[in-house]
């Protein structure tokens, strides 16, 4: 009889389902007619997207081609190389400058070791991964399209879908948990200013979660201090 | 007896009955088709709401095209005729699947207004010719649904058989298998409301459900005059007949890729695909037919007239296509032996002794017997039963311990390795 009743509550598990609230989004890729819905899930803010390069706020390129983040990348899909400043017109402050550098995102895995790696945070991740490409070439980003535009934000190449609002965040993870994910250096700013956003706040990261739970239970104790 | 007890062949037969007739069936084909369709996408979208999804909804409104979108698909996708197939069997199948499914279809009984009392019950006019809303109403009625669903057992079995391949093979042998067994236990189903409505045309089934029953407002459908256990059984039996889930072992994905139409591709697949769907809906109106009065219902509106009928039938059929797709969405697939256990260890004794139940009481109300005398023929079954009951599962139990023993004979044996032989993991 127990077993009657259990099948029966299955049948009411499905049957309030019919009411609920559908879990799916409506998504065309930019491309719905009016009137159309077309709605991204709201994404996390530290995910791993396209790539964008940084500049410092005076305009000039963050990137020194030191080529370490094409020696850390698991997937040997970054090709960087260098080149020496011109000394009258520099691209980057230093001695020398990204000279190519080129991202092929058919084999890029996101893990974002790149950024880890960059020692002057030219390189960092954005919040965009609806990109798509119909050939092979196109699959490349060169320097020209990963560089941040002169308002300090992503290049909208035609092909990438960009909503309102995404394109704020493009350092998301290097501010988490710089340098090498270590926790005593939580807080601390290690990053340069960028383009259009200047000196860019820390997040405060789990003592802060924590912080607040302590708050909230009225207890101390708990995380690590 | 009579040709058959349509009205319109009972004074003569010329070119108008024809054309009548032809009305009737080119209305059928088409009405399955496009109820096919729309079960497609009804049973896609519902499934979808049940878990939390939004389904399809790109084609047309609400997605209601979306059969269509995949039917234009299907026909234009390159068809594929495997090489060690039996090629003629192999083209065969898939109609020999079909055509039942369309057959089945015109003894039902769709419309028409069972409320009048003046013996024309059901009866409309079409080109001035009085005739039943149903292709055909042939005597045998519900035997012909026996007839047909058996006949789609060879559509199944051949389409495995002919591709040459060895999951086809697996899925028709089980769908051979499971459709047999539970033919069984449907047969027994029907036998109890055939007793009870003293007939078997559906037309006249249908009339024997008319009319109020018991305190004036329960309707005396045979799902109450047979005392609901054929109606359990009939659905049970008949969904594991359609190969639906919880039965749909035939095409268990995780073990048999596709089942028997694994290597059919293009519009070969499409028709097995519309013979599913279409049995679905044949399956449906058979239930309603047989349990819950068909086209018969009380007249709730002002303007009457055969389309209360229909009205009443399409609102119970819907009720069925519904529960077929509740059913799919909540029950996982049964294990190839718990379908046969359930077949033929609880459906098909169920069934039999229910149906000699019903024919005792009828045997009772034809002598006249008291009610006493009913009750105490009721109690005496009832103990019968029971013994019987426990005789059979003291015969499986023992029957498991000592298939269990041998077992473990087998295994005592095998642990020692023998010569040339290789130990038997503990």
């Amino acid at each position: 009889m127990a077993e009657l009743t259990d099948y029966l509550k299955g049948f009411a598990v499905t049957f309030k389902k019919l009411f609920e609230e559908r879990v799916t989004k409506e998504y065309r890729g930019g491309m719905a007619k009016p009137g159309q819905p077309d709605e991204k899930r709201p994404k996390v803010e530290r995910l791993h997207g396209r790539h964008v390069l940084n500049r410092y706020e005076d305009g000039m390129e963050k990137c020194i081609g030191c080529e370490l983040c094409a020696g850390v990348c698991p997937a040997k899909c970054i090709h960087v190389r260098g080149a020496d400043n011109d000394p009258d017109n520099p691209t980057s402050p230093g001695e020398r400058f990204g000279y190519v550098y080129e991202i092929n995102y058919l084999r890029c895995i996101h893990c974002d070791l790149c950024v880890e790696a960059c020692p002057t945070q030219a390189i960092t991740e954005s919040k965009l991964f609806e990109f798509s490409f119909t050939n092979r070439n196109d699959a490349i980003y060169t320097r020209d399209e990963l560089l941040v535009g002169d308002d300090g934000k992503p290049q909208k190449l035609p092909w990438e879908d960009w909503r309102e609002g995404e394109d704020e965040l493009t350092s998301g993870w290097m501010r988490a948990t710089s340098p090498s994910g270590d926790h005593r250096y939580e807080g601390v700013v290690q990053w340069s200013e960028e383009l259009g956003y200047g000196v860019r706040a820390p997040e405060l990261g789990q003592s802060a979660e924590t912080a607040d739970a302590d708050a909230d239970a009225g207890t101390s104790g708990g995380g690590d201090a | 007896m009579t040709f058959a007890v349509d009205p319109l062949f009972v004074d003569s037969f010329g070119l108008s009955e024809v054309v009548v007739v032809l009305l009737k069936v080119v209305l059928v084909f088409v009405f399955l088709l496009v109820a096919v369709m729309l079960n497609i996408w009804f049973m896609r979208k519902v499934i979808s709401d049940m878990q939390n999804r939004i389904g399809p909804n790109l084609a047309g409104p609400w997605g209601i095209l979306v059969t269509l979108a995949d039917g234009i698909k299907l026909f234009f996708k390159e068809d594929l005729i495997p090489e060690k197939s039996h090629r003629f069997v192999f083209k065969m199948a898939p109609y020999l699947s079909l055509i039942p499914a369309f057959l089945v279809f015109a003894i039902v009984p769709i419309g028409g207004d069972f409320n009048r009392a003046d013996g024309s019950e059901g009866v409309v006019t079409i080109l001035g010719h009085d005739t039943l809303l149903q292709v055909a109403d042939p005597p045998v009625g519900i035997l012909f649904f026996l007839a047909m669903s058996s006949l789609a057992i060879y559509g199944v079995m051949l389409a495995g058989w002919a591709s040459g391949s060895k999951y086809p093979l697996l899925g028709s042998v089980r769908a051979s298998a499971q459709m047999v067994s539970y033919e069984a236990a449907l047969g027994l189903s029907i036998a109890s409301v055939v007793l009870i409505s003293g007939t078997l045309s559906m037309h006249e089934m249908v009339l024997a459900q008319t009319g109020a029953g018991f305190g004036g407002f329960i309707p005396s459908w045979n799902i109450i005059l047979t005392g609901f256990i054929p109606f359990v059984v009939f659905l049970i039996a008949g969904t594991a007949e359609l190969n639906h889930p919880p039965f749909d072992l035939v095409e268990a994905e995780q073990e048999l890729v596709g089942g028997f139409h694994t290597e059919y591709s293009s519009i070969r697949f499409a028709l097995f695909y519309l013979a599913e769907f279409m049995n679905q809906i044949t399956m449906g109106a058979i239930i309603v037919t047989l349990f819950l009065g068909g086209p018969a219902g009380p007249a709730l509106f002002v303007p009457q007239g055969w389309w209360i009928g229909v009205f009443w039938f399409f609102l119970k059929l819907m009720v069925f296509l519904f529960a077929f797709v509740w059913l799919r969405a909540t029950l996982p697939r049964l294990r190839y032996d718990q379908l046969m256990d359930l077949g033929w260890k609880v459906l098909i004794p169920l069934s039999l002794a229910w149906f000699l139940v019903l024919a005792g009481i009828r045997t009772g109300r034809d002598r006249g017997w008291s009610s006493v005398e009913v009750g105490a023929f009721a109690v005496g079954f009832g103990v019968v039963c029971m013994l019987c009951a426990g005789l059979l599962m003291m015969a499986l139990r023992s029957a498991r311990i000592a298939r269990l023993a041998e077992l473990e004979e087998d295994r005592a044996g095998l642990h020692e390795p023998t010569e040339g032989g290789v130990p038997w993991p503990n």
